[in-house]
């Protein structure tokens, strides 16, 4: 009906070239802005661009100006040297193994006080959120010297047990369950459960953690993340050789005296093209987790 | 009676979750509110209980002030580039949110926040070389003197705020752009209608509707402002034997009382410092956004 009512009406020619001029203006408009953000973007990879580049390139290269983003007699002697200064693959191990296991322990006790705390509603419960919350905005850095102490009392020290102590829980992850399981599971199918005769395991096992497949999801990745790029902490429990992780292991390397920018740069690119390629492989979960930590509100 | 069964599954589900958050969350907490009140040195077997002292003497510590303003001056520094420019990059990409680039837009600009700190901290490390880096070389290209860059005691601080404006932009971008994809489109096309042009709706709705959004990042940037120590340690650290002046931050200076002087009741009262700091800020952000909500 509108169709026809607009149809009938024809622009004059003034009228369309206007709309011209206005679309060939939004047309260079969205031409600058693209042009822009792409300047943006090249000049945010710039950096790593250059540091893979760097990884190899010969001494004499190195110096070179401008810098050549494709090296051009491309050696892989600094890698070979690392690997022979370096457990490079020891601490990439450990790294591995520390941001599993906590990706782990977040996930499950992130899953489980989530649940009981969106459901459950009694006033104790009420009372352990509150408590939950207002810790939550104490920086890691403000308590982790008495953590230190309780793993020495513990004996873990240097393990990876030592390094997964401070990174068991996260109080984000309890957040963001709670937040999906009001959201998104009715009471009505619990209590349907519950009435077919389901007991509350069988129901969270079967009913809740399958619904929470994808919160679940981002918060794995954002949790595989934190441990895999902490820093403070593992730097003062780790402090044996052989217990670094990849973040302390490379920024003590490259406080050696001998140590030069073509190696570090090997060092560092062996760690960064995996987890930028699992970052590329996850961004999806990445984003929704990192989106939802904005509101809270 | 199925209230009661409700209750004890909820108890013994939370129980063992609560246990670890206790002993790896509120436990320590509450130790370091509690040490920073004593003189532990962990040489020595006893502890006395000294009150205040502790904090009267950081007021007279020049490592600890040094390490407290050049913190300030990070995370402001850090907060005053990163925020207008995630706004007008977050406004960029939504404007193209259609076009096929916005992916490659947003990846780009969130992949310095994911990458491990210290690898990336590398490349910047290379950038600022004052022997071999692009940098100096850009400079002496356009006849401007080289500058010593990781060993000045001012660069070497620019140099800290450029690399965690770096990182921190991604994650503002990222927040920006879901406050916008939340606006009310109406409000816009109301906008457009009444004449408008893109810029004005930028500054006079997007702007003021975005400001909770502002507050959050804010506080957000400004807090792990406060909590830098791996970008400082990477960057001016004595690097290659050479002489290099330190950047004290916070965090710095904390452990080195801890663990290399000893002096463990006395960083726990530094920490105290950055906990009141934080707090402080958290406040502010809840105020302003309460304000808001009674206008």
């Amino acid at each position: 009906m509108t169709m026809d009512t607009m149809r009938t009406v024809e622009p004059t020619a003034e009228e369309l070239k206007e709309g011209l001029r206005l679309r060939r203006k939004k047309k260079l408009t969205n031409l600058a802005i693209d042009t822009f953000l792409i300047v943006v973007s090249i000049m945010m990879l710039l950096p790593l661009v250059f540091l893979v580049a760097n990884a190899f390139k010969t001494p004499a290269e190195m110096l070179s100006w401008p810098p050549t983003i494709i090296p051009r007699d491309p050696t892989i002697a600094n890698f070979s040297a690392v690997l022979g200064d370096t457990p490079l693959l020891r601490w990439i191990g450990n790294s591995i193994a520390f941001a599993v296991l906590s990706t782990i322990a977040i996930v499950a006790t992130s899953a489980i006080a989530g649940y009981v705390f969106g459901k459950f509603r009694f006033r104790t419960m009420n009372i352990l959120f509150a408590l939950f919350l207002a810790t939550a905005i104490v920086p890691f850095e403000v308590y982790m010297i008495p953590l230190y102490f309780q793993a020495k009392t513990l004996g873990i020290l240097n393990s990876l047990w030592g390094l997964l102590l401070g990174y068991l829980v996260m109080s984000f992850g309890i957040f963001l369950v709670r937040q999906n399981v009001i959201h998104s599971i009715p009471d009505e199918l619990l209590e349907a459960a519950r009435i077919d005769g389901a007991g509350e395991f069988w129901i969270f096992f079967r009913i809740v953690l399958p619904l929470l497949r994808g919160a679940l999801g981002a918060l794995a990745v954002l949790a595989f993340f934190q441990a895999w790029t902490a820093f403070a902490w593992p730097m003062i429990v780790a402090t044996t050789r052989s217990s670094y992780t990849i973040e302390v292991g490379l920024a003590l390397f490259q406080t050696g005296f001998t140590v030069d920018l073509g190696r570090l740069s090997a060092a560092s690119a062996t760690v960064l093209i995996p987890s930028i390629l699992l970052f590329v492989l996850l961004r999806r979960n990445f984003v929704q987790g990192v989106a939802s930590t904005g509101l809270k509100e | 009676m199925l209230k009661r069964k409700r209750f004890i599954f909820a108890m013994l589900a939370i129980l063992p979750t609560l246990a670890i958050f206790a002993y790896v969350r509120l436990y320590p907490i509450a130790d370091t509110l509690r040490l920073s009140l004593y003189q532990w040195n962990i040489l020595s077997k006893n502890k006395p209980f000294i009150g205040l002292a502790n904090f009267r003497e950081l007021m007279g510590d020049h490592l600890f002030l040094d390490a407290l303003i050049n913190t300030t001056i990070i995370a402001f520094g850090v907060l005053a580039l990163t925020i207008p420019m995630a706004l007008v990059i977050a406004a960029l990409i939504f404007h193209r949110t259609r076009s096929r680039m916005a992916g490659f837009y947003e990846t780009a600009v969130f992949i310095p926040h994911v990458v491990s700190l210290v690898p990336a901290a590398m490349a910047w490390k290379w950038i600022f070389d004052a022997r071999l880096g692009p940098l100096n070389a850009l400079l002496d290209f356009f006849g401007i003197p080289m500058q010593n860059w990781l060993f000045d005691p001012v660069l070497s601080v620019i140099c800290i705020i450029v690399l965690c404006s770096w990182q921190a932009l991604g994650y503002a971008v990222l927040i920006y752009l879901v406050g916008f994809k939340n606006l009310p489109v109406s409000l816009y096309e109301a906008a457009k209608l009444d004449g408008a042009s893109g810029r004005q709706s930028f500054w006079h709705l997007s702007i003021p509707m975005l400001k909770p959004i502002t507050l959050y990042v804010s506080v957000v940037t400004l807090v792990s402002g406060f909590n830098v120590y791996a970008q400082a340690f990477v960057l001016a650290s004595d690097a290659q034997g050479a002489p290099g002046r330190q950047v004290r931050v916070l965090v710095l200076d904390m452990l080195e009382n801890s663990f290399r002087n000893y002096r463990v009741g006395y960083a726990a009262s530094e920490a105290v410092v950055l906990l009141v700091i934080v707090l402080v800020l958290t406040l502010i952000q809840f105020s302003m956004l309460r304000e808001k909500g009674k206008a």
